[in-house]
């Protein structure tokens, strides 16, 4: 028997909106507890939300960067269950009339091809706080300084099958929602979370199995490994003749296992309904293609520029356009190089390298696209060799910013003027006849090999600074 | 000199005149509070030394020129308007320990204007009730009848205007919290339309239904207070943005060729014969001033009521599901876990007609009774206010009872949960559809007063002020007071 897995995502982006979605403390991570904290967030009597308009157009702004349709009319709902983290005792959240409905979404996968997503809905909803276990001895505390950050809560089809493809749909959004420039997408400090949706089928089959809920998983490699040992939890199940039972469902990385949270059995029954406090989103057409005309230049549309008019291959191009800092570092790079296909290589490269080793994102070294771009040119105009050119980028990659600088410095510049060569070679012919002599009697083959010992007498003389191409040129000529 | 009775409009006279001071008006009011309050239990809280030094402060604004019909004039706010810094418990247990750190818009706004408010008014626990008997603080009286309820909600307002403690009181209507009380306190009363006053500060009931409104002895002075109340507020998103017109311009105007349209269904069997005549008899003057009378029909007025009590539990339910004994309010003693603590804090913190609508509430939004129940309400209410819209392209303005009895005795065991529903039988469809309406002093039956109301166009307060402003002109229904000489003795 062979099993397919079926997955539905549900991605919790928080927006980067400077206030909360409902009242006006700040979002910033990392806070004191409680310091970000009005007396609407604690949910205090006779507080009202007043709506982030912010969170509404980073909503329409990641609906057009689908492709997806917008709500004209959208609405807000209570979800309503009690939680200590949950002050009001109810979610606002969007059940009814989300603001982002069906859309498309392209996921560029490893072998360069393309995996459609269907987008299901995408709705605003605010934050809860959270529960602080360790800080009262005996007690639980808790900070409700997340209480009301704006989410987008996204919402697929169970269009997965793999763990590669759930990984490439999370890694395109991420570069899609930093792109925008709406949500930082950090999985560490939570602005991106995830919960996946798995059942299992026997292939060929069309109905769908009992699913399991996998819960707030915070890394990518997570997400591969947690979906990994719960199809196998549900296989041994399902092979076994149990069945797997509809629940909430937390990935253990330490153990390995995935652990029953809480069961839908039981499930809360979440009463929602339309939130008497706050009025309907009405968005005119005018103010959606007011936002679209100001959306930047989105992955997919990079992808395309960069393989048709760069020239790049697609490979490479779904790298560089991987997130925005990344393109937008390639793109000032090319600016300084004209030459995007060794920008390419240079950046996916030694500069890659570099910065992998410190951990750093591309543009997290002392490198500026500039630097490198100078640098490639210098190559490209003959003034650099590629051995040169890596002690350039050790200076580069030291924090000096200028190339010529340190071409200067170090006295790195290539010989290729014609005049410089020409009398080194002249009077390296006047002072060995005998090798002159050897030379021109022998045949090709052998002629190969006696040239190196003049392009290295050269090269002493020029102090390894004499470009080697030319010099080969020269010596050819002279020679023969 | 002045007595407890006077109206805003005759104290700003005196105060502009100099003939009395604020701090004295404020003095006397306290001082009767102080007597009359053990009977009547219409105030829960005081603010002395606050109230004091807020008419200082009005007694030398206005010796440094300023002048405003509001200044200076005491007044009392419904316990369900947040207080900086005096306790707000929407008389409950819950909130007996619940000191807010702001002001509620409406409380800011009378501040602003230079009102003096000296306490908190009683009041059905979290609005939710028709005679004042589910206070957590006990039940208000009567000034007319100690042995009869003051109405409800906002029965302590009501009480505490009508035997003079304060010449104006706060209080907030959600099915008939204002009307129904002035009615049966024989003061005057005004729920605006849904998004005239801010809401923000005032501790939800039923959101899409629940607006404060002023409580004094005449439509005049309802009119200097609406002016000062009313208007847009950022913090309150259900608050229109529309501009708030000078509510006292327009009181003189006649109101001969008005059309005054009378639903039958309002005098219906429900009607207690002798309100009917009372009202029927108010309503004769309204012809005699001019007025076009109309027949006209609201057929959906029977489903008011089973509407009404879908749709404000429902919101209750999750308007009061903070208070979880987890941030502030009433804690139950040594929770053994959170389930306990939820439990025991929210049965022990809730009275009786609370958890009642917590329950329906809950009830009616659960996935399995949310189509039957809350949409079915939400549908009729959308039919009623149709009703009431197109009626009102007829006629210029609804008149009717705004209560089917006079006050009823208090600890009545023979009327039933349901009976006590009917009492918003008639106040229950303006909030349905939104539309401000007035209660008015109409006459008295046996001895205790009767209310006219008057239902208008959604942002049609002045037109109502005038209607019951001339009413009052030509009627004195409106200065009768209540005989409390047993108790100031």
């Amino acid at each position: 028997m062979k099993w397919e897995k079926v997955m539905g995502l549900e991605v919790h982006l928080q927006l980067s909106t400077h206030s909360k979605i409902f009242s006006s403390s700040a979002t910033a991570f990392g806070a004191d507890a409680n310091t970000q904290t009005n007396p609407l967030d604690m949910a205090l009597p006779g507080t009202l939300p007043v709506l982030n308009h912010a969170a509404v157009s980073q909503a329409v702004v990641f609906g057009l960067g689908v492709g997806a349709e917008i709500g004209k009319v959208s609405r807000f709902d209570r979800k309503n269950y009690f939680y200590p983290d949950l002050p009001k005792g109810y979610q606002i959240s969007q059940f009814f009339e989300p603001i982002v409905k069906e859309g498309v979404f392209e996921v560029p996968l490893e072998d360069g091809s393309i995996f459609p997503v269907r987008i299901l809905r995408a709705h605003l909803e605010e934050d809860a706080g959270k529960s602080v276990h360790d800080a009262i001895p005996g007690h639980t505390g808790i900070d409700l300084n997340r209480a009301g950050t704006p989410l987008l809560e996204v919402v697929t089809e169970p269009d997965f099958r793999t763990a590669e493809q759930v990984v490439a749909y999370l890694k395109a959004l991420h570069a899609l929602v930093t792109y925008l420039g709406i949500s930082d997408g950090n999985m560490s400090e939570g602005s991106m979370r995830c919960d996946v949706n798995l059942s299992l089928r026997l292939e060929g089959e069309t109905e769908y199995g009992t699913r399991t809920e996998l819960k707030n998983i915070n890394s990518f490699r997570f997400i591969e490994r947690a979906i990994h040992v719960e199809a196998e939890r549900q296989q041994d199940l399902l092979e076994s003749g149990q069945g797997v039972v509809q629940e909430t469902r937390l990935f253990d990385p330490d153990n390995d296992e995935t652990r029953s949270m809480r069961s839908k059995e039981v499930a809360n029954d979440y009463r929602y309904f339309p939130d008497p406090d706050l009025l309907p989103i009405v968005i005119d057409d005018e103010t959606i293609e007011r936002i679209r005309d100001a959306l930047p230049e989105l992955p997919a549309v990079k992808r395309g520029r960069y393989t048709t008019e760069l020239g790049l291959s697609q490979y490479d191009a779904n790298l560089l356009t991987q997130d925005r800092a990344t393109a937008e570092f390639f793109e000032a790079c090319c600016a300084a190089s004209n030459n995007p296909k060794a920008t390419a290589n240079w950046m996916l490269g030694d500069l890659s390298a570099a910065v992998n080793k410190e951990g750093l994102a591309i543009g997290g070294g002392k490198v500026t696209p500039e630097g490198l771009g100078s640098l490639i040119s210098r190559i490209d105009d003959g003034t650099l060799s590629s051995k040169m050119a890596k002690t350039v980028f050790e200076g580069l990659w030291a924090g000096e910013p200028d190339v010529d600088r340190i071409i200067e410095d170090r006295g790195l510049k290539q010989v290729s003027d014609s005049g410089a060569l020409e009398t080194i070679v002249d009077e390296l012919i006047a002072n060995n006849p005998a090798q002159v002599d050897q030379y021109r009697a022998a045949d090709d083959g052998k002629q190969k090999k006696l040239i190196g010992f003049f392009v290295g007498q050269a090269m002493k003389a020029s102090k390894g600074q004499a470009n080697p191409q030319r010099l080969n040129q020269l010596l050819k000529q002279k020679l023969g | 000199m002045t007595g407890p009775f006077e109206t805003i409009c005759s104290l700003a006279k005196e105060l502009d005149a100099g003939r009395i001071s604020s701090r004295e008006l404020v003095e006397d009011a306290i001082a009767r509070t102080e007597t009359l309050n053990p009977d009547l239990n219409a105030v829960i809280a005081m603010n002395k030394p606050g109230a004091l030094a807020a008419a200082d402060q009005a007694d030398k604004a206005r010796a440094d020129g300023a002048n405003s019909p509001l200044l200076g004039v005491p007044l009392l706010h419904k316990d369900i308007f947040c207080t900086r810094g005096v306790r707000t418990s929407c008389a409950s247990k819950m909130l007996t320990d619940f000191v807010p750190p702001y002001d509620a818009t409406v409380v800011k706004k009378l501040h602003d204007a230079g009102m003096v408010s000296f306490g908190k008014c009683n009041m059905d626990e979290f609005a939710m009730g028709s005679s004042n008997e589910t206070s957590f603080f006990g039940a208000v009286k009567n000034p007319w009848d100690l042995n009869r309820v003051p109405g409800g909600s906002s029965g302590g307002s009501a009480a505490a205007v009508a035997a003079g403690l304060a010449p104006l009181a706060t209080g907030t209507d959600t099915g008939g919290s204002i009307r129904q009380p002035a009615a049966l306190c024989g003061i005057t009363g005004l729920k605006p339309t849904y998004g005239r006053v801010s809401r923000y500060g005032m501790i939800a009931f039923a959101s899409s239904m629940d607006q404060a409104g002023p409580m004094a002895r005449t439509a005049e002075d309802c009119a200097l207070v609406l002016n000062a109340m009313a208007g847009h507020d950022p913090l309150d998103s259900t608050c229109a943005d529309i501009s708030v017109p000078d509510y006292s311009a327009g009181l003189e105007q006649s109101i001969e060729g008005l059309r005054v349209g009378i639903p039958k269904e309002f005098f219906s069997s429900h009607l207690n014969d002798g309100v009917a005549a009372t009202v029927s008899a108010a309503i004769k003057e309204l012809e005699a001033a001019g007025a076009v009378i109309v027949d006209v029909s609201l057929p959906s007025t029977d489903l008011g009521v089973s509407t009404y009590y879908v749709i404000a539990p429902a919101e209750a339910s999750a308007n009061l599901s903070r208070y979880d004994g987890v941030r502030y309010g009433y804690r139950c003693d040594s929770p053994s876990d959170l389930q306990d603590l939820y439990l025991r804090s929210r049965t022990e913190g809730f009275g009786e007609e609370v958890k009642r609508r917590i329950l329906i509430g809950t009830f009616t939004l659960s996935a399995a009774s949310y189509d039957q129940y809350f949409m079915k309400a939400q549908q009729v209410r959308r039919l009623i206010a149709e009703e009431y819209q197109s009626v009102l392209k007829d006629v210029d303005v609804i008149v009717g009872p705004s209560a089917p009895n006079t006050a009823f005795v208090l600890n009545d065991g023979s009327k039933s949960i349901t009976d006590m529903y009917m009492e918003d039988l008639f106040t229950i469809g303006a909030n349905l559809a939104g539309l401000p309406a007035i209660s008015v002093p109409a006459g008295l039956v046996d001895g205790l007063p009767v209310g006219m109301q008057l239902i208008g166009s959604r942002f049609g307060e002045a037109q109502l002020l005038n209607i019951a402003h001339q009413f009052q002109i030509r009627t004195d229904w409106h200065s009768l007071t209540p005989d409390l000489e047993d108790l100031t003795g």
